[in-house]
C-alpha cells in the first residue's frame, strides 16, 4: 500500500465524493438540501467580518450556499480548477464571467462556432454594456491573432462548437492568450470535464451549462464557472485596482489566486442576482456523481449513430469529429480522446427547395427521440434549427449562420442502441417516400 | 476542527514549490498540527491598514482563537493588540511566526526567530523564501513556505470550502467539532 499523504484520488471518486465530507452533527450521506435565504450569525462581530469578507461565511444564498458550494467544489475539482461559482444558468455563468472581468470598451474575440444564444448575448446584450465582440473562424490561428487589438481582453470559445461539431483547437490559442495576457475562456458544457479539461490546455476560465451533460437528466437549469487560479491579474484593473464597492478592497492583491472568483461572488453574483437555487444544485449534484457512466454511454451511442447516419442512403452528410472524415477528427482525437461528445448534426438528403419541409417531416416522424430545444439530458434530443430556433432566418441568412435548412441536430442518449438506430430509419424512410 | 481523515489527500494546486519541497514545507499533516497546537503567533509585517491581506489574515486568526502579536517597526496598536518592532522584542513565548514581508527580508526574519527560539515559522503565499525556508528547517523549526495560513485554516476548518474553493481534500468520515 502507498503511503496515504501523497493519495491523488480519481475522476470517478472525485465525481462522488469532491466537496462533501458528511457534517459533524448529523453526518448525512447525501448532500444536504439548504434550502433558506439566509444564515444567522454568530454576534455583530462576525456578521460585519463576513460582509467585509474577512471570514468565509454564509451570509445569504443569493451570494453562497452551502448546498451550492459542494456543487462548486465538485466540479473545480473535476475540471483541475481553483474554484468555481455556480449560477442560475449557463448564460449567466457567461455574463457572470465577462461582467467581472470586462469594463466599458473593452473587447472579445470569440470563436463564430457558437450556441446562438451565446452569439446574440455576446452581440446585442453586451452592445449595451458597450463590450464589442469581433467573431472569427476558430479553426484559422491568424484570424484569433488578426482580431486581437489593445483593448481585447480575453478569448473564447466551446471546446465542441455548437452546432457544427467543430473542435476547439486549445493549445495553440492558450499560447496566444498568454502572450497577450489575456485568459482563454472556454465553454466545456458539450465535452464534460471527463472528455476535455480545457484548463490542463493552458485554458484560464471554463464556463458550463450545467444544464446538460453535468446534470444529464433534463430537469435544472443551472450554470457554473471555474477558475484555474494561475493567471496573474496584476495588471487587469477590473480584478487588481481598488473596488469602490468594497471600501477599495484590491481583490488580486488580496485573495491571490482566488481574486476573481471572489470578485465574480461577492460581486458580480450579488449584483445580478443570478444565483443557483440549492434544489437545483441538489439536483445537478445528484447528476454529476453518474457523469462518467453516462458519458461513456452517451459516447459509444453517439458515435454509433454518427457511423449508422453516414452509411444511410437518405442522410447527406454527418458532423461529428469522432468520425475520421471531419476535418477536426485529429483535434478531436488530441483533446477528447477521439468522442467529442454527443451533441451533432446531420444533413437529410434533398434539394434546395424541399429541404426544410423534409426536416419537419422527418422531426414529426420520429418515435423516440424527443423534439425540444436542450441537449445532454439523458434520453436523446432532436431539433430542427431551420424550422424552429432559426425559423426567421431566410435560406441565405441560414446560410451564413452555418445552419444548413436540411441540418438536424441531434443529442444522442442512454436508450438502447438499436432502437435509436430503428427510429432514424423509419423516419428516415418516412422522410424519403 | 475540519474534515476526518481528509489530511491524507495531496494538496497541488496555488503553489510554486516542487513535488519534494512541498513534501517538505506544505505537508497537510505538519500544517494541521500547527494550527492545531499555536495559540500565540507573531505576525510580521501585519499593517495597520484594515484592507490590507495581512490585516484580513490576522482579523480571520483572532476570530479563530488565535491571539495575534503584530511585529512591525512602527509603534501603536493594531487589531487591539500592542505591535513590537522585532522577533527579540516579544513580551512572551509564541508558538509560530507568520511573515507577511518581501523574500529579500527572510533570511534576517529566519535568524531573529531562530535566535528568539521560536519552534515554527510560516512564510506566506508568493514569498521566496526558500534559502530562509532551509536555514530554519536546519535549526529544527518546523517549516511552512507558500501558503496563506488564513486559507490553509479555512481549508482544514470546512470554511474555505463554502467560497466554492477546491480544496482538495476528500474524505468519507464525519467531520469534526471544533475542539
Amino acid at each position: 500500500m502507498t503511503e496515504p499523504r501523497s493519495r491523488r484520488f480519481g475522476f470517478d471518486t472525485r465525481m462522488l465524493h469532491a466537496g462533501h465530507i458528511p457534517d459533524a452533527v448529523v453526518g448525512a450521506r447525501a448532500v444536504p438540501i439548504y434550502q433558506t435565504t439566509s444564515f444567522v450569525f454568530d454576534d455583530a462581530d462576525t456578521a460585519a467580518q463576513l460582509f467585509e469578507l474577512k471570514q468565509y461565511g454564509n451570509i445569504y444564498t443569493r451570494i453562497g450556499n452551502p448546498t451550492t458550494a459542494v456543487l462548486e467544489e465538485r466540479l473545480a475539482s473535476l475540471e483541475g480548477a481553483t474554484g468555481a461559482v455556480a449560477t442560475a444558468s449557463g448564460m449567466a455563468a457567461q455574463l457572470v464571467t465577462f461582467m467581472t472581468l470586462l469594463a466599458p470598451g473593452d473587447e472579445i474575440v470569440s470563436s463564430s462556432h457558437l450556441y446562438g444564444g451565446s452569439m446574440t448575448q455576446l452581440t446585442h446584450t453586451f452592445k449595451k454594456l458597450s463590450l464589442t465582440t469581433r467573431f472569427v473562424d476558430p479553426t484559422r490561428l491568424e484570424a484569433w491573432e488578426a482580431a486581437i487589438t489593445p483593448r481585447t481582453r480575453a478569448l473564447y470559445g466551446e471546446t465542441v462548437g455548437n452546432p457544427r461539431g467543430s473542435i476547439l483547437d486549445l493549445e495553440p490559442l492558450a499560447r496566444l492568450a498568454d502572450s497577450h495576457r489575456i485568459p482563454l475562456i472556454v465553454d466545456n458544457t458539450f465535452a464534460t470535464p471527463y472528455l476535455c479539461r480545457p484548463i490542463e490546455w493552458g485554458a484560464t476560465i471554463v464556463v458550463h451549462s450545467a444544464t446538460k451533460f453535468i446534470g444529464g437528466h433534463g430537469n435544472s437549469i443551472g450554470g457554473i464557472l471555474a477558475e484555474s487560479g494561475k493567471f496573474d491579474y496584476s495588471h487587469f484593473s477590473t480584478i487588481a485596482d481598488p473596488s469602490p464597492s468594497y471600501h477599495d478592497l484590491r481583490f488580486y492583491e488580496n485573495f491571490g489566486h482566488y481574486g476573481f472568483l471572489m470578485k465574480a461572488r461577492a460581486e458580480t453574483v450579488r449584483d445580478t442576482g443570478a444565483c443557483l437555487s440549492p434544489m437545483n444544485a441538489f439536483l445537478l449534484l445528484q447528476g454529476l456523481e453518474t457523469l462518467s457512466l453516462r458519458m461513456e454511454r452517451h459516447v459509444a451511442n453517439a458515435g454509433a449513430v454518427a457511423g449508422f447516419l453516414r452509411d444511410h442512403p437518405a442522410v447527406a452528410w454527418v458532423a461529428y469529429a469522432g468520425l475520421p472524415d471531419h476535418p477536426d477528427h485529429a483535434l478531436a482525437t488530441k483533446y477528447l480522446g477521439g468522442r467529442p461528445g454527443a451533441v451533432f448534426s446531420f444533413g437529410l438528403r434533398a434539394s434546395a427547395g424541399e429541404a426544410r419541409d423534409k426536416g419537419r417531416r422527418f422531426i414529426e416522424a420520429l418515435q423516440l427521440f424527443s423534439h425540444l430545444a436542450n441537449v445532454g439530458d439523458a434520453r436523446s434530443l432532436v431539433i430542427h434549427p431551420a424550422t424552429t430556433t432559426h425559423q426567421q432566418l431566410s435560406d441565405a441568412e441560414l446560410a451564413a449562420a452555418g445552419v444548413a435548412p436540411e441540418m438536424i441536430r441531434l443529442s444522442i442518449g442512454l436508450e438502447t442502441l438499436e432502437d435509436l438506430l430503428w427510429d432514424l430509419d423509419q423516419a428516415l424512410l418516412a422522410t424519403s417516400r | 476542527m475540519g474534515p476526518g481523515s481528509g489530511v491524507t489527500c495531496d494538496i497541488t494546486l496555488n503553489t510554486t514549490l516542487t513535488p519534494e519541497e512541498r513534501r517538505r514545507f506544505q505537508d497537510p499533516g505538519t500544517i494541521t498540527r500547527l494550527l492545531h497546537q499555536s495559540r500565540t503567533i507573531a505576525m510580521v509585517g501585519l499593517s495597520s491598514d484594515s484592507q490590507k491581506a495581512s490585516s484580513f489574515v490576522a482579523t480571520y486568526l483572532q476570530k479563530a482563537g488565535y491571539r495575534i502579536i503584530p511585529v512591525t517597526p512602527r509603534a501603536g496598536v493594531i487589531l487591539g493588540e500592542t505591535t513590537v518592532p522585532d522577533l527579540a522584542s516579544l513580551p512572551g513565548p509564541v508558538d509560530l511566526v507568520v511573515v507577511f514581508r518581501p523574500g529579500h527580508e527572510c533570511l534576517r526574519l529566519a535568524d531573529e526567530a531562530i535566535a528568539a527560539g521560536i519552534p515554527a515559522i510560516w512564510f506566506q503565499l508568493r514569498i521566496q523564501a526558500r534559502e530562509a525556508a532551509e536555514r530554519a528547517a536546519r535549526a529544527g523549526l518546523t517549516v511552512v513556505l507558500d501558503r496563506c495560513i488564513k486559507m490553509e485554516h479555512g481549508r482544514f476548518a470546512g470554511t474555505l470550502h463554502w467560497g466554492g474553493m477546491n480544496t482538495e481534500i476528500i474524505s468519507a468520515r464525519k467531520a469534526r467539532l471544533p475542539a
